[in-house]
């Protein structure tokens, strides 16, 4: 081993005082994320009520999990929801970052505007959308009507929960709509101007500058969505939960969003084990699909190499 | 060119202002049904001025909800938990930015990497953990795991020590400033910007959140507003309580749209700060 320089060699003194710091959050990654991690990987395996100790049943979840056509359903709700939600919302939230980061007039308001939304916790917005989305008397229907159609049964109507529920969610795309203006702004102006001198038009400056230079930021808010996503539950909870859990959620099931079929397994069913063994069913095609993504990055993705690091 | 350019800001204005617009009715109308009479919102066409306009509505929801007791819980968990989780990121994200030991990148990845662990995964055996030691019903299983750090606000934190020049804190140390002394004079003030942002996130994640409270508080007494909301919105109560439910979603809404425009910066800086990657 080369003897490092004095200033390179590690001090007692930071080594004290860096475990000192980082101990709480050591103590938090064990005791509530890898302690629990471990401990439903071992639940997934075992049928157990909490009240009485787990008992060891092998595989027996996981086969159990491809004949329940619960579980079937809340996959099939939860990818519906996602194959429409996240093009959507990464595409309107890009559209808009676009449209802002032009010099507008009054853009702090709009800014205020798109991003209050998605402030708005999840129970309050229910209740608005609730009633916005009544076929008979929320103003949703205005435009519908003007335009001669009959307001569909948007929260009671199977076919049509899931893109109820995606226009509720997506009333919260200003986050993502600010934080790809962000993006778009910080792209170095000198782009531009050399790609005007070569007299590029606004599409070609869109399509080699803009977008390349900020698909970082898209990868990583696709990512987010993904897992997000994936996790759905107050909305559909809040709005299509009944009053037991032996209600179906929402007309035909329609919104059994995978989350609420596992929360209604662990704390309506008792059924931990089960629960378990769902829950790290999805982990381990969040892991796959992170994974996935990443592998993809490289042919889409653009880091600019300059910079600090 | 310059045409070009003068019809795609105007097309900007419409969408960006029109679409602006749309996204504050859902304000408009909760507002407005909180001041309607219960048998006068879920009516068409719906009134925007509410007739009879019942702003008593605002002083008889405490009445028929506990919104006080709602209120008091909600607070205590957003207070203690916000303090918490700032206090132990603030000081982890400076050692992983600042200081050289053994380990630390291990455990920074194995930290980053838990941003991807989906809730549901860990909720049953923390559930029984809480339950082993008597806390369900209680709002320590919404506090004290804050204590232990926040993955995503460590990250941030860290990224921003790191913007911070070395010599102001080479200083110090010649001067014989101690680390805590170091962090807690000079580092943490200079970290102000991002201190906020990461404040300003952990109450608003306390102040909406839903699942965690249902998970661990099934006494009405425990209940947070969210909880609350919840309960009427799900007709529980067995009685019209519509305009209460609307009454209750502004109280909910308020506080949060306050502290935007108190923080407007913050906010903004949060967002571009949450958005960069690795």
């Amino acid at each position: 081993m080369t003897k490092l320089p004095f200033y390179k060699r590690l001090s007692f003194e930071e080594t004290f005082w860096g475990w000192a710091f980082i101990i709480p959050a050591v103590l938090g990654l064990i005791l509530f994320r890898f302690g629990p991690v471990l401990a439903s990987l071992y639940f997934s395996f075992t049928k157990y009520d909490i009240l009485s100790p787990p008992q060891w049943i092998g595989l027996t979840n996981y086969r159990g999990l491809v004949n329940d056509t619960y579980w079937l359903k809340s996959i099939q709700v939860t990818l519906n929801y996602t194959i429409l939600f996240i093009p959507l919302s990464l595409i309107v939230a890009y559209i808009i970052g676009l449209l802002m980061s032009q010099e507008l007039r009054g853009i702090s308001l709009y800014r205020t505007m798109w991003y209050l939304p998605s402030l708005v916790p999840t129970v309050a917005s229910a209740v608005v959308w609730r009633w916005a989305l009544n076929p008979e008397f929320g103003p949703v229907n205005y435009p519908l009507r003007a335009l001669g159609y009959d307001a569909p049964g948007w929260l009671t109507d199977p076919d049509w929960i899931i893109p109820s529920v995606v226009l509720i969610q997506l009333w919260g795309l200003g986050n993502a709509a600010l934080i790809f203006l962000a993006a778009i702004k910080g792209v170095s102006p000198t782009y531009y101007e050399a790609a005007e001198v070569d007299g590029a038009n606004a599409w070609v400056k869109f399509w080699w500058i803009t977008l390349p230079m900020t698909s970082s930021v898209i990868f990583f808010q696709l990512i987010m969505t993904v897992i997000a996503s994936f996790q759905v539950f107050g909305v559909a909870y809040i709005l299509f939960s009944g009053q037991t859990t032996s209600d179906p959620a929402g007309p035909g099931n329609a919104a059994l969003f995978y989350v609420l079929y596992t929360f209604r397994n662990a704390f309506g069913y008792f059924k931990n084990g089960y629960a378990s063994a769902m829950a790290w069913a999805m982990f381990l095609v969040i892991l796959l699909l992170t994974f996935i993504l990443f592998r993809t990055q490289k042919r889409w993705v653009y880091y600019e190499v300059e910079g600090e690091e | 060119m310059r045409r070009q350019q003068t019809i795609s800001k105007l097309l900007g204005l419409l969408i960006v202002g029109g679409g602006g617009l749309i996204m504050l009715l859902p304000f408009v109308w909760l507002i407005s049904s909180s001041f309607k009479a219960a048998n006068k919102i879920y009516v068409f066409p719906p009134q925007l001025i509410p007739d009879p306009f019942r702003w008593q509505n605002y002083v008889e929801v405490f009445t028929a909800v506990p919104v006080l007791t709602y209120t008091q819980n909600t607070l205590i968990v957003t207070v203690f938990a916000t303090l918490g989780t700032v206090i132990s990121s603030v000081v982890a994200g400076y050692a992983f930015a600042r200081l050289r030991f053994k380990g630390r990148d291990t455990i920074f990845s194995l930290l980053l990497a838990t941003l991807m662990l989906p809730y549901v995964v860990i909720m049953i055996p923390v559930y029984v953990m809480f339950s082993k030691v008597g806390w369900i019903n209680t709002l320590y299983p919404l506090i004290i795991p804050n204590y232990f750090g926040d993955a995503f606000f460590i990250f941030l934190l860290r990224q921003f020590f790191r913007t911070i020049p070395m010599e102001l804190e080479d200083a110090a140390r010649i001067d014989g400033a101690g680390r805590p002394r170091v962090l807690f004079q000079i580092m943490a003030p200079l970290a102000r910007p991002a201190i906020i942002v990461v404040t300003i996130q952990s109450i608003l994640g306390e102040w909406n959140a839903f699942m965690q409270p249902l998970i661990f508080l099934t006494k009405r007494s425990m209940w947070t507003l969210a909880l609350g909301l919840n309960s009427l919105q799900r007709f529980e109560t067995g009685r019209d309580w519509t305009h209460y439910m609307m009454v209750l979603g502004v109280f909910m809404v308020i506080p949060v749209v306050i502290m935007y425009f108190l923080a407007q910066r913050e906010f903004i800086q949060g967002i571009a700060l949450s958005g960069m990657k690795a």
